[in-house]
């Protein structure tokens, strides 16, 4: 009853739902507008353009224009949606992030496509590795990391009934589907998703680990050794509860994300468990600035495969 | 110590200056802009801090645009088809603030908190405290890509609103401001006006000794806006120049002005950026706006 399902061969680029549920939201709502820094193909924006031509606002370029010119748009009523790549979106227009968006409280969503180390071969320049740190620092700014295309476009959903500043990762690296078939809404915003109940560890991860940590829960079960798998796709506010209670129900827990360990989810995990119930943990994540390779070989590169977890696991608590 | 205002506390009905006729207009705005000089002296004396040197040279057009152009009143405060009135330079919020208290969008007397603790009157802007304002500025080169997306959101509406940003000159040597500006002369922005409060001054030194800014005017021209470059403490000056035609483009307002203006002793001195006056020079000062 605890075993995972297994984990699909078939696997999905999260934008290709991104930009179907984007014109599907903009057909039933015409406040909603995106804003582009001449992203309208790595975006996968060509198909909302045909159909809105002038609700897609392309300022070129142009990082810190393209935050403010949403929150100007939010000001007159709209809601934008603003597509690029994560590096460049977290990482040049920080301060507009924090002082349009968040401190200014409008219903904003960023969408950071291509993020984590999407963009392998081009090196760690154009790798978003830093922008859950980055973002999870902002108060008022919901940081949000779907692991799927059901996901992505559930969070889409929340993102525009919530009316919240938010920071979605919109991944390229191709995935498999880890919402499991009986779920009602594959995305509850501040909720994290377990799967299993297995008492010796919790795999805890988010966006591209959560397939990988489905993969090592299988892998440990033929060991005798049971893990819960816990998907956590709203990265602030962190699900505190359910992370206390995989700690007191395990021996510990494997952290796993696409991203530094100095302050994304490890870091909320950790001091969650500092808090309120002190607990054995690894944090796996990108360690240093990627070696040329793609988004697979660095995954692999640095640990953050079903192996590596499964290993981390083994020696928690072994 | 309370604030005043008006001399005779004989207020002008400032709600009614938009209707006059534009000679009679340009005066009134004069004898409003000297009642916010007047304030943005006591609230930074009270305050003990404040931005006093931008606070006075931007005063004439936020008063001209705010008094005398601009749909904005505490009863539009929340239309969606109201006119925006962006201050870039956040940090001369006295000056915003005091429009907006003679305007009626809180009392007069809530100036008195400027930038004491928990007041809503912050050292720079926030649109969730204050009714009025409408971009939580304050790090500079913010407001232009603001207004810009408001004037966007202007014409995807229909609704056409005014959007007005004040900038600083210094300020414009964020690059944001020049993304901005290509972007709003690519989507021929013509309900889009950007003031540059031209004080020649910022913080540390004069802007041709920094980070040189001329010719500001052939700048704006060549990302495509249309330019009026005019005396910016002439209220007459700057009506005409803010219901100029625009000839399809966004408007850039040149408005040369004396960092200061009003007060001798601050006028166009780099030390008044953000010094406070000596109780002394506070009486010389509202002596001379008197």
């Amino acid at each position: 009853m605890n075993a995972h399902s297994s984990v699909s061969n078939e696997t999905f680029d999260c934008r290709v739902a991104f930009s179907e549920k984007l014109i599907a939201l903009a057909e039933a709502d015409p406040r909603i507008v995106a804003v582009c820094n001449d992203s309208v193909g790595s975006s996968n924006l060509n198909a909302f353009r045909d159909r809105f031509p002038d609700r897609l606002i392309n300022v070129g370029i142009a990082e810190q224009n393209m935050v403010g010119v949403a929150a100007g748009l939010a000001n007159g009523g709209f809601i934008p949606f603003v597509c690029a790549a994560g590096p460049f979106l977290s990482g040049r227009a920080t301060e507009q992030v924090k002082a349009d968006v968040a401190y200014s409280n409008y219903g904003i969503v960023l969408c950071a496509m291509s993020p984590g180390m999407a963009y392998g071969e081009l090196g760690p320049t154009h790798h978003s590795i830093e922008d859950l740190s980055w973002m999870r620092a902002i108060d008022n700014l919901d940081v949000l990391v779907p692991a799927d295309p059901e996901q992505t476009k559930a969070a889409m959903d929340w993102a525009v009934k919530s009316g919240r500043p938010i920071y979605m990762r919109v991944g390229r690296h191709k995935v498999p589907s880890v919402t499991p078939a009986d779920r009602d809404v594959a995305f509850t915003f501040g909720k994290i998703d377990v799967t299993g109940d297995g008492s010796d560890v919790a795999l805890v991860a988010t966006g591209t680990l959560v397939s990988r940590a489905l993969e090592a829960q299988a892998i440990l079960a033929a060991e005798g050794i049971l893990a819960r798998v816990l998907n956590v796709s709203t990265i602030k506010p962190i699900d505190a509860e359910t992370i206390i209670k995989a700690a007191k129900e395990t021996k510990g827990l494997v952290v796993a994300e696409e991203g530094v360990l100095e302050g994304g989810l490890g870091a909320a995990v950790s001091m969650t468990l500092s808090e309120n119930h002190p607990a054995k943990a690894k944090f796996l994540g990108v360690t240093s600035f990627a070696p040329t390779g793609s988004n697979d070989f660095l995954l692999e590169h640095f640990g953050l495969t079903a192996k590596g977890i499964a290993d981390a696991a083994r020696k928690l608590v072994g | 110590m309370t604030i005043s205002v008006w001399p005779d506390n004989k207020p002008l009905d400032v709600a009614a200056i938009r209707d006059l006729p534009e000679g009679e207009r340009a005066e009134q705005l004069k004898l409003v802009a000297k009642q916010v000089r007047r304030l943005v002296v006591q609230m930074i004396d009270i305050a003990r801090a404040g931005h006093i040197g931008g606070d006075l040279s931007v005063t004439d057009a936020l008063v001209t645009a705010a008094f005398g152009v601009l749909n904005i009143s505490p009863e539009t405060a929340d239309d969606p088809g109201r006119d925006r009135l962006i201050l870039s330079k956040g940090h001369c919020a006295a000056a915003l603030y005091s429009v907006l208290a003679l305007r009626g969008f809180f009392p007069v007397d809530d100036l008195e908190t400027f930038m004491k603790p928990l007041s809503k009157l912050n050292g720079h802007p926030n649109r969730l405290k204050v009714k009025g304002v409408e971009a939580n500025t304050g790090p500079l080169g913010h407001g232009l890509p603001i207004g810009v997306g408001s004037a966007v959101a202007s014409k995807l509406s229909g609704k056409n609103w005014q959007t007005f940003v004040f900038t600083g000159d210094g300020e414009l040597q964020e690059g944001s401001n020049w993304e901005a500006a290509m972007t709003a002369a690519h989507r021929k922005l013509d309900n889009l006006v950007v003031i540059v409060d031209r004080n020649r001054l910022q913080q540390g030194a004069r802007t041709e000794d920094t980070a040189s800014l001329d010719p500001l005017a052939d700048k704006w021209a060549s990302f495509g806006w249309e330019v009026a470059e005019i005396d910016g403490n002439d209220t007459a000056a700057l009506l005409k120049a803010f219901t100029q035609n625009r000839n399809g483009k966004p408007l850039a307002v040149i408005a040369n002005t004396l960092k200061g203006k009003g007060v001798s002793f601050i006028e166009d001195r780099v030390e008044w950026h953000h010094k406070v006056p000596s109780k002394e020079q506070v009486e010389l000062a509202l002596k001379e706006l008197a």
